[in-house]
């Protein structure tokens, strides 16, 4: 990285350096709760603030920070701010924390916080950490958005609880693909995703581990 | 209650997979899924850190946090609860850490085929899940103890069976754009369907 500026900070995470699509980082707590467009946005949200406010908070004590021990005082920042994001839930919105169960004390977990606050923030003053923090949060939450979308409108044919598709028990036409509101779904589209994200930017593509050698035998007649 | 332990294992390891019917512990999943023995000890290790941090978690939260929990202590009102996710970050990465003195001090095979794996599991989600699992279903120290091992045998389970499916797949002929981690996305999500024909199971 030549250059750090806000923009790039900010705008890089979305597309071009997407940490689900790319880094393969945080996908632990990301897919469990795709069923729902609703529930994504909240977890996007929760990711994002967790994200910005951990590498925020790591940054301005980081020339304190003894590095033998930086892990696990990353770790208490990001799980009292993950506490703080709990019980916000649960006081304004309990509903929908009932039905994020445990996912949200997942996102301690999540590599994209602690991956921030190691590499970005342990380097970078508070306001570019901040928004760093926003613009992987912004990244996750558009993979996490795009796969609910999909996920939920397909799979029932609703978007946020209104009927987008009428579905056939309600005397439409859409017959809802119920495989969409499964597990394995999410695994597919993600891997969808990624072959299309690949596939439009040449150079994120993995090499092969073998190469096929040409066929060399002639044919028998 | 021995049927009903034996049910919960069942269920914990194949109809309740941690990988593939909740997606945690993803990350390493992904990662560390190219050979089969790195696959076995990590799974190995897996299985040791849940069995033993999951009960941990367990007594700590029914003898300090639960609410009513500190009435030994002339404070029966007090509901530290909300400390848990802290808590049992904490207990994860420490026992991890005791864990792996101690394999250093008296099994020193055992640490050098499972040393490089243990930091990795302090972040793994599928540690975590399991604790905030046994939380949110209120079990008892026998049942965490057995569901702990159960998900933690399923885990390993999974990622034994997609090393061993990776390593036929690199001869493959794969498209350009889905190489590496997009062909292994889809042949997780096959497991996945694979997996669900268990969810009818019970004892």
């Amino acid at each position: 990285m030549s250059e750090v500026t806000i923009k790039k900070v900010l705008v890089e995470p979305i597309l071009s350096n997407n940490p689900i699509a790319l880094q393969i980082l945080g996908i632990c707590s990301a897919l469990a709760v795709t069923t729902s467009l609703k529930l994504s946005l909240v977890m996007a949200i929760a990711v994002s603030l967790v994200t910005a406010f951990s590498s925020m908070f790591v940054a301005m004590i980081r020339s304190h920070i003894p590095s033998a021990i930086r892990i696990i005082v990353q770790m208490t920042i990001i799980a009292s701010l993950v506490i703080v994001v709990d019980q916000v839930l649960k006081a304004y919105a309990y509903e929908i924390s009932k039905q994020l169960s445990v996912f949200v004390g997942l996102i301690i977990t999540n590599c994209i916080v602690m991956g921030r606050a190691e590499a970005f923030a342990m380097q970078n003053g508070p306001v570019l950490s901040f928004l760093d923090g926003i613009g992987n949060g912004a990244g996750y939450g558009l993979m996490l958005v795009a796969v609910a979308v999909i996920r939920e409108l397909l799979g029932s044919g609703k978007l946020l609880g209104f009927e987008i598709l009428p579905t056939i028990a309600n005397g439409g036409w859409y017959q809802p693909n119920g495989l969409l509101l499964l597990p394995p779904s999410a695994f597919f589209i993600i891997g969808l995703i990624i072959w299309g994200v690949r596939t439009y930017d040449r150079k994120q593509a993995e090499g092969a581990d073998y190469k096929l050698s040409a066929h060399k035998v002639k044919e028998a007649f | 209650m021995f049927e009903h332990l034996l049910s919960l294992l069942i269920k914990a390891i194949f109809v309740e997979n941690m990988a593939l019917a909740f997606f945690l512990g993803m990350c390493t999943f992904m990662a560390l899924s190219k050979k089969i023995e790195a696959a076995v000890g990590l799974g190995i290790a897996v299985v040791v850190v849940l069995g033993i941090t999951v009960p941990i978690n367990n007594i700590i939260y029914n003898g300090l946090l639960r609410e009513g929990a500190l009435a030994w202590a002339g404070a029966p009102d007090v509901d530290l609860s909300f400390l848990g996710l802290l808590t049992y970050i904490g207990v994860i990465a420490a026992i991890v850490q005791i864990l792996e003195m101690v394999l250093d001090k008296y099994f020193p095979a055992l640490y050098n085929a499972l040393g490089v794996f243990l930091p990795l599991i302090t972040v793994n989600c599928a540690i975590m899940g399991a604790s905030l699992f046994m939380v949110e279903r209120d079990y008892n120290l026998a049942e965490s103890t057995v569901y702990g091992v159960g998900a933690g045998v399923g885990w390993a389970l999974s990622i034994i069976a997609l090393a061993g499916i990776r390593e036929k797949l690199k001869y493959s002929d794969v498209p350009e754009g889905l190489r590496g981690l997009g062909i292994t996305f889809i042949t997780v999500g096959l497991m996945s369907l694979g997996f669900m024909s268990f969810s009818g199971v019970s004892l």
